[in-house]
């Protein structure tokens, strides 16, 4: 049995936590060349912007839904695409979960989507995404490698 | 069409930015990963970029002096809004080819639209800037749809 034939919608996918500190903050927005000081300037962040604490930068969080799929996913297939939005911030000191759910199977594209999310301690989903997983051909049929276009 | 966006701010849709050239390498892609907090150790050791990675590759690098007090570059294929306080955005990606280091990858930015939606604490602005990376001979990598929201 290959790997898509045992994936059905509402498989959860295994969660990622994530506690960003300082250091790693730096150094991801320094990756970036971010200098934008709501995320490392905590006097500005709180008194300038309004912000209770520093803030994670919103494509780290956009990166930790990719890490989820591909943790699930393995040497199964590829990441054919994603979306999400940032919709709430989340602050250094928070412990973030990443998780995710199979939405739909296409067997015949050798396709699944699936629904993830980022959410905070509160339980507030604050970076809800999708994303489309093509499992590998394994040459029993699936026509999986086509172009993802 | 409420009043918040003139033809003149709307003319600007369609606008593209010059394109940009930049080299992957094994050191950026490892400081990508640890930044990230990668598990996979491909990724970790550089032999492959991780799916956000051209995020970090095509942040605009500017002079200091050309950053906001607040440390942001103003990215120049933005009209003036009216409105200038971002709030959530999102990117949707799809995905041609893998990421490896010595690729020399190419991106174009187009911005593609601007629109204005009510919310319920008054008006906001839309715009979608759309980026294709693709590598030097041409081969599409990835499209990226990023959706920004000013309030």
């Amino acid at each position: 049995m290959t790997r898509i034939d045992q994936i059905q919608p509402g498989d959860q996918l295994p969660a990622l936590t994530d506690k960003p500190d300082n250091v790693q903050l730096f150094l991801y927005n320094a990756a970036l060349w971010n200098a934008h000081r709501i995320h490392f300037d905590l006097p500005y962040a709180k008194d300038v912007e309004g912000y209770p604490g520093l803030v994670i930068a919103g494509p780290l969080m956009g990166d930790w839904l990719t890490q989820c799929v591909l943790q699930w996913l393995g040497q199964d297939g590829r990441l054919a695409g994603i979306e999400y939005s940032n919709r709430q911030a989340a602050y250094i000191g928070e412990t973030l979960t990443t998780s995710g759910k199979v939405l739909e199977v296409d067997a015949a594209a050798g396709t699944a989507t699936v629904e993830v999310a980022v959410t905070n301690e509160a339980g507030d989903v604050i970076t809800p995404g999708t994303a489309t997983v093509r499992f590998h051909d394994t040459g029993l049929g699936h026509d999986s490698d086509r172009g993802a276009s | 069409m409420s009043g918040l966006l003139s033809k003149e701010l709307l003319a600007n849709i369609g606008k593209q930015a010059p394109p940009r050239t930049e080299v992957v390498t094994r050191r950026d892609i490892r400081k990508y990963a640890i930044a990230t907090g990668q598990r996979d150790p491909r990724f970790l050791a550089g032999d492959l970029a991780p799916p956000l990675y051209h995020v970090a590759l095509f942040w605009d690098v500017v002079p200091l002096e050309e950053l906001t007090p607040d440390g942001v570059s103003i990215d120049k294929l933005l009209p003036k809004f009216p409105l200038e306080r971002a709030m959530a955005g999102g990117l949707n990606i799809e995905y041609h080819r893998d990421i490896f280091p010595g690729d020399v990858l190419i991106a174009n930015r187009t911005l593609t639209d601007i629109y204005e939606k009510q919310g319920r604490q008054g008006p906001l602005i839309f715009y979608e800037i759309i980026m294709e990376v693709s590598t030097e001979t041409g081969e599409k990598v990835l499209t990226e749809k990023t959706t920004r929201i000013l309030r």
